[in-house]
């Protein structure tokens, strides 16, 4: 063989092992009902969530996954498999995420993830906003800063991939002021930066930047100033090319929400079950079709759901109320429509 | 490979099938089919699989606006402009710690070597020590022992350590600089000119000693040749053609000088220190791999021990040490990858951030992919030529 032909041929067989890495995927190809199917013949629901991140997804000391974002993968395992634990937490960093969800490496990504129009398009189908967030920034209170009109030429630690990083860039840039980046992959990395001291400011959704300061060695130290820069709708999706998938995704994250406007509660559902509201008899599969049989589900598929976490409610309480495992973020946008925020979902029925 | 069939000629009664020449050609043929076979298939199942994930090969998204910061862009870098300038500036980056790292790691790897073959008993256990806690511990524990246990933890900006020409904090070191004036141009053509001239001139007239014999003095007159063109350029250049520039607070941090930021910095010298380790067991291998008798020999003949070394071992050494090093050198370029973790804006990093705000996962790998592969081939190649000219020449 001469020379040229060699090294022609080595090429074309790398290339040939770098293009075969890809059909280990091809199995998970989505389209109509496919993710649902494999869903129920894994009997597990394999969710794109973290680790890392107190009060949405965090471990607890047995190792288990537990946080608001993992509650709403745990009560779609509840309702279509009927059992909440029947999950499996695959952890994302924030540049994971979108390629995990485009090949639909998981059945559902729910990790705080802002719902923005391009992610809508490229990523996958976003199924309804479950937190109303906004990107706010932490400074050490002996900064002495008190407004971001003081922030010209600080040195600010943010998480790439995200929308932050991006709204922190247009946010510089219109009120042309100069600014450092420092840039990093994993959330942990870019708050213990700054807890060092390597940048001046932190920047993140300010649910996140709560939950963060909650553990910091001296959280009183640290202050998120009152100015919120951008729309963070945190949402949970869906792949690409399963429109039943998506609709129970959708249903259930209602559920969730109907349960708290209806008062059924974690401890109360069976209870409901007799309820004399025609609304609650509907919500636990009593009475009527909620959409059921189109989707394949059991009646009390959404009953399993809220008897598994509870309604929005407790959920958010359980990691985020004033008694919450993780931090204390009052409900503020996140309070049922009824109670003056935006939390708000189409009936069950 | 099909044109190299040997041409087949039935002479003798035995069978084509147990013909060893057939059966060699025919083996040829057949896992020439299948690996190309592989290949096309491979080729087309990706494109598929591509396809259906609506994950498309094109790369029109380098042209749209990046939107996202990076850190300390080497080259200017705004977040309005493209991917491709984004994808540039962390390709920039990449070579900047490579470059500088393999230098570094060279010149230490070499010095560890030689301190490891002392006969100095502590030198040597150090230079051991070292070796095998850089070879034994993962290079990101390494980067991160370095960025977060040590860097991030130097006094703040306020607290700076400020010494003779350095200021060091958590931000960065930031050292006083000599830079150019406006008037400096001349100078700095001069010197260039200057420097490219005596490396020359010291070559060539080198050779034409060791051609024939006579003396050159290639080393007074390249020297020469290095002090007098800066000067003329000095002069030319109408007053002080560079100042000092001293690094000075400002609002949040200090500005001006030439700053090391804490995430190059603790990449470069991760990377460097763990490579040199490696580079010194190439080098420790290549010098013990000389015979002695070539050593006893050369102080024999009355050499010095620098001669012995430079005369005697290096060259022969340098045979055997040049292509694991080159494998060393890949290695590093390959391992700046690793900055991700630290926050260093190296090309992955950039493009796993372009992954996620363009969603072009497919492309921009491929992207990542060829270039790390061109980097590679590139210093392979070059140093191959290297390697050719030291090897043996038969005479």
């Amino acid at each position: 063989m001469s020379r040229k032909l060699s090294t022609g041929v080595s090429i074309l067989i790398i290339l040939a092992f770098v293009f075969s890495m890809v059909p280990a995927a091809v199995a998970q190809e989505a389209g109509g009902g496919e993710i649902i199917d494999r869903v129920l013949e894994r009997g597990k629901v394999v969710c794109g969530g973290r680790t890392d991140l107190a009060g949405f997804g965090m471990l607890d000391e047995a190792g288990n996954n537990m946080g608001f974002d993992i509650d709403l993968c745990r009560a779609v395992a509840a309702a279509v498999l009927g059992d909440p634990t029947a999950i499996e937490v695959v952890p994302l960093t924030a540049a994971d995420r979108g390629p995990a969800l485009q090949t639909a490496e998981v059945d559902l990504l729910s990790r705080n993830v802002t719902w923005t129009s391009s992610r809508d398009s490229q990523w996958g189908n976003f199924t309804t906003i479950m937190f109303y967030d906004g990107q706010g920034f932490m400074i050490r209170e002996d900064s002495g800063i008190t407004s971001t009109d003081e922030f010209d030429g600080a040195t600010v630690c943010v998480t790439s991939g995200t929308t932050t990083e991006q709204n922190l860039a247009d946010f510089f840039r219109q009120n042309g002021m100069e600014y450092e980046a420092v840039i990093f992959e994993e959330t942990p990395a870019v708050y213990s930066a700054y807890e060092e001291g390597r940048c001046d400011i932190t920047t993140s959704d300010k649910s996140q930047l709560a939950s963060v300061r909650s553990g910091f060695a001296e959280p009183d130290a640290h202050i998120i100033l009152d100015i919120t820069i951008s729309k963070e709708p945190l949402t949970p999706a869906v792949p690409h090319g399963d429109d039943t998938w998506f609709d129970t995704v959708k249903l259930v994250m209602w559920a969730l929400i109907n349960a708290e406007e209806l008062g059924v509660t974690m401890d109360n559902v069976e209870e409901m079950k007799g309820s004399e509201n025609i609304n609650v008899l509907r919500l636990l599969g009593q009475e009527g079709d909620w959409g059921y049989t189109d989707l394949g589900l059991a009646p009390e598929a959404l009953a399993n759901a809220i008897a598994a976490v509870g309604n929005y409610g407790e959920v958010y309480d359980r990691y985020m109320g004033p008694e919450g495992l993780a931090f204390t973020l009052p409900r503020g946008p996140n309070n049922l429509w009824t109670n003056g925020g935006l939390i708000y979902a189409p009936p069950i029925k | 490979m099909a044109a190299n069939q040997p041409s087949i000629q039935f002479k003798s009664s035995i069978p084509f099938y147990r013909d060893e020449r057939v059966i060699k050609a025919f083996a040829q043929v057949v896992s020439a089919v299948l690996i190309i076979g592989f290949v096309i298939w491979a080729i087309l199942n990706f494109l598929d699989a591509a396809e259906a994930r609506n994950m498309t090969l094109t790369f029109d998204f380098l042209e749209e606006a990046a939107g996202f910061p990076i850190s300390n862009p080497p080259i200017e870098y705004e977040p309005d402009m493209t991917f491709g300038r984004a994808f540039l500036v962390g390709l920039v980056n990449t070579l900047l710690v490579s470059v500088t790292g393999i230098v570094a790691a060279t010149i230490l790897g070499t010095l560890v070597a030689l301190a490891r073959l002392s006969s100095n008993w502590l030198l040597s256990k150090i230079a051991l020590a070292y070796i095998e806690f850089h070879r034994n511990i993962p290079l990101l524990v390494l980067l991160f022992i370095w960025y977060f246990s040590a860097f991030t933890q130097l006094p703040s900006v306020k607290e700076s350590i400020i010494w003779p020409g350095i200021i060091i904090n958590q931000r960065g070191f930031y050292l006083t600089w000599p830079r150019l004036t406006e008037t400096g141009q001349p100078f700095a053509i001069a010197s260039a000119i200057g420097i490219l001239l005596a490396i020359i001139l010291y070559s060539v007239l080198r050779r034409r000693r060791e051609i024939t014999g006579k003396d050159t003095y290639y080393g007074p007159i390249s020297l020469a040749i290095l002090i007098i063109l800066p000067l003329i350029g000095w002069l030319l250049s109408d007053g002080t053609p560079f100042q000092l520039d001293v690094p000075f607070l400002k609002g949040f941090n200090y500005k001006g000088g030439l700053r090391l930021t804490p995430e190059f910095t603790a990449m470069f010298l991760g990377l460097a220190m763990y490579t040199a380790a490696f580079i010194a067991e190439v080098v420790r291998a290549g010098i013990q791999a000389v015979d002695r008798g070539q050593i006893e020999a050369a102080r024999a003949v009355g050499l010095s021990t620098n001669q012995v070394l430079s005369l005697v071992i290096m060259p022969q050494a340098l045979r055997i040490i040049i292509p694991p090093m080159i494998s060393q050198y890949l290695n590093l370029t390959k391992n700046s990858s690793l900055a991700l973790a630290i926050g260093f804006q190296e090309v992955f990093s950039v493009g796993k951030i372009a992954i996620n705000q363009a969603g072009r996962a497919v492309p921009v790998f491929a992207l990542v992919m060829l270039t790390y592969l061109s980097l590679s081939l590139f210093t392979s190649f070059v140093l191959n030529i290297y390697n050719r000219r030291i090897q043996f020449v038969s005479r």
